[in-house]
């Protein structure tokens, strides 16, 4: 068994699914030759041929586009879009194409996509290469939005992405896809699209996270940890459908919440969470709900990106609040 | 200096507008049966589209886009079609997803609101009518990828207008197109209005068709009005799609003889004496002449014609108003292949409320 970064793990994730299934096709900027600015995609032409793994044009609209339309030739497109600040051109294709083909012709024609795309701040990129916005993508009905936030989900969630029949924007927290290696057996399981992953069981405040903002909030649960608190953590992962009965499980427990999220606090789906709770779950909580954000700025270039990303200290002042009120 | 490149692009007629040949013609123009058959469902789709528009003023459907003018266009790059091949229309093209076989209840179905209509007969694989603009060429050059990958001998048509020429989605499609060298025709109808914007305004080029050059990929202009010039170029350009030769761009001349819409007054923008002048071009009117001077086409047969054809309108009429009435419950089946758990909540609660009738 390999010991995986996540990057790692999304590559070996797609060459499994390559492997078993012929009608898989990556496609993109830089992803053939060069195998990914991220090296995603690396040596997966080698192995699959140009038919299957090539560069595009650089346009995004033109990359969803195009799996709109290949989609419906029974091949199984996995495009990546490079940063996410540059999906935008895209969004036209998603929200008026890939999200209803299947809808607007009951079921006639579908869009099995996965639209993959490294988000989120923190390795000191240009403009442009920091956003979180994925909750503009779960506004959208119609698509699956899919965040792993270590090796082994990206890996399971990867794959279940590609063999679902429909379109999944797939979201890779690119600050962590190097961050820590797992464990990942190649085996070719996926894991569920519909369930929430609770990464820590605990008794005193249930800590909902996704992407890399998972990073920092298992470190400051672990330091909560040494003072006493025991956090629960949930990684919400498909965050679009959300899983709401993992949520108010947990929190049914715990009977306190904390939100953290690295997306711009306002309209960001910590408010989705919070709405869950406040109309389903109401009658467990013993205090208000805590969503802990990035600040409603733009993301700041290199020298201010830590101080935007909810650090340690900020979790941990959140579920301090959380405690005693 | 030196010219490191340069291009031209020509304009093909065959037939002027008084339908007096420009140049020898194609062999299929001397085929009565396949002459009759087009200009039986150019006839058709003038029918069914003024049908349209009284359906629509006696709100029976919703908005809907004339294609008056048009048939000549939709019609000469259908028929150069083959079921195998893959259409991504505008929402214009009515007579192009009649001849592949769409039925009319159906058509009626999708501007009457009822997305049933879409889950449309004809081939399969072919798109739904595309509302926002321009971005069904990338559908196109999507399917087209695909029909290469598979080794299909078969190609993938993208129908827009002028308007679209204005879109990123439409460079895009051409610039992927030529780049990947797909099996893709494009073909520009320009009925000289983006709702009210001349294509002067669109565009400082002089024609549609030389943005094809830009992308490496033939462009050329044919009288839209013709319907053997339209098919003709359709058939070469197809054919070089299907043989591996790649992708080209048609600029099909032709005027928008209605408003944009229903809900559209052209009269606000351009001059009446400019539309009677575009009507005495119009493709029918043409194809009239040509068949009776070809052919012996008869009066009596013309009025015999219209007449079969607004009977076989009527009964497709009647089996678009005999469509029962859809169900809430519908708007949720097919968001998902497996409906998630929240979806399936709101579709309970959706099932306590009676929808209002609007009229």
């Amino acid at each position: 068994m390999a010991s995986l970064t996540l990057v790692e793990a999304v590559n070996q994730a797609l060459a499994w699914e390559m492997a078993r299934d012929d009608s898989v096709v990556v496609f993109g900027e830089d992803v053939g030759v060069n195998g990914g600015v991220f090296r995603a995609t690396v040596d997966l032409q080698e192995k699959f041929g140009t038919e299957r793994v090539f560069d595009t044009p650089l346009a995004e609209a033109m990359i969803a586009g195009l799996s709109v339309g290949l989609g419906t030739q029974g091949f199984k497109p996995v495009p990546e879009i490079q940063f996410m600040g540059f999906i935008y051109p895209a969004l036209d294709q998603i929200v008026n194409h890939a999200s209803r083909l299947r809808n607007r012709t009951r079921g006639r024609l579908t869009c099995p996509m996965v639209l993959r795309a490294p988000f989120g701040t923190g390795i000191r990129a240009p403009e442009h290469h920091s956003e979180s916005t994925e909750a503009m993508f779960a506004h959208m009905p119609g698509v699956r939005v899919v965040i792993p936030s270590s090796p082994v989900r990206a890996y399971g969630l990867l794959l279940s992405a590609i063999r679902d029949p429909d379109p999944v924007v797939f979201l890779e927290p690119k600050r962590i896809y190097r961050a820590f290696r797992q464990e990942v057996p190649d085996n070719g399981e996926g894991l569920p699209l519909d369930t929430a992953f609770v990464t820590r069981p605990g008794t005193d405040v249930t800590v909902i996270t996704w992407g890399a903002s998972a990073l920092e909030t298992w470190n400051a649960v672990g330091e909560l940890a040494e003072e006493g608190i025991d956090c629960e953590v949930v990684d919400l992962a498909t965050v679009s459908p959300m899983d709401k009965d993992t949520i108010l499980e947990s929190v049914s427990r715990t009977g306190r919440a904390v939100i953290v999220h690295e997306a711009a606090l306002s309209g960001g789906l910590g408010g989705e969470v919070a709405a869950i709770l406040a109309s389903e779950g109401l009658y467990s909580l013993e205090a208000p709900v805590i969503r802990v954000g990035g600040y409603d700025t733009v993301p700041p270039l290199a020298r201010m990106e830590y101080g935007y990303i909810p650090g340690i200290q900020r979790i941990k002042d959140a579920v301090h609040e959380c405690l005693e009120s | 200096m030196p010219v490191v490149a340069q291009f031209q692009i020509t304009y093909t007629q065959f037939l002027d507008e008084h339908a007096k040949a420009q140049q020898e013609l194609p062999d299929f123009a001397a085929d009565a049966d396949e002459m009759a058959r087009m200009y039986r469902f150019m006839h058709l789709t003038r029918v069914f589209d003024q049908r349209c528009i009284n359906l629509q003023r006696t709100g029976q459907v919703g908005t809907i886009a004339s294609s008056n003018g048009h048939e000549a266009a939709q019609i000469g790059i259908a028929a150069a079609m083959r079921p195998e091949d893959v259409l991504a229309p505008s929402y214009r093209e009515h007579g192009a997803v009649i001849w592949r076989g769409v039925r009319m209840s159906q058509l009626l179905a999708v501007w009457g609101g009822d997305e049933r209509g879409h889950d449309w007969d004809g081939p399969r694989h072919d798109f739904p009518y595309c509302v926002p603009i321009a971005t069904q060429c990338l559908h196109a050059a999507g399917a087209a990828l695909g029909l290469k990958m598979r080794g299909a001998n078969a190609c993938a048509v993208a129908l827009c207008g002028d308007g679209a020429t204005s879109e990123g989605a439409f460079y895009e499609a051409l610039n992927a197109a030529g780049a990947m060298k797909l099996p893709v025709v494009f073909l520009v109808t320009n009925n000289r209005y983006a709702i009210s914007m001349p294509v002067e305004g669109q565009t400082a080029a002089e024609t549609l068709a030389q943005k094809a050059i830009a992308v490496g990929i033939p462009g050329e202009q044919v009288d839209g009005n013709d319907l053997i010039a339209v098919r003709n170029a359709s058939e070469s350009a197809l054919e070089r799609a299907r043989s591996g030769g790649g992708a080209s761009l048609i600029e099909a001349l032709s005027y928008r003889l209605a408003d944009h819409t229903t809900a559209d007054d052209a009269s606000r923008y351009r001059d009446g004496e400019e539309v009677e002048q575009a009507r005495r071009r119009a493709p029918l009117h043409r194809m009239k002449q040509f068949m009776a001077e070809r052919f012996g086409w008869t009066d009596e047969q013309e009025n015999a014609l219209i007449e079969e054809l607004e009977a076989e309108v009527e009964k497709e009429v009647e089996a678009y108003l005999s469509i029962p009435p859809p169900r809430i419950e519908d708007i949720f089946e097919h968001q998902f292949a497996n409906m998630p758990a929240a979806l399936e909540a709101q579709r309970e609660i959706a099932r306590k409320y009676p929808v209002p009738d609007h009229g």
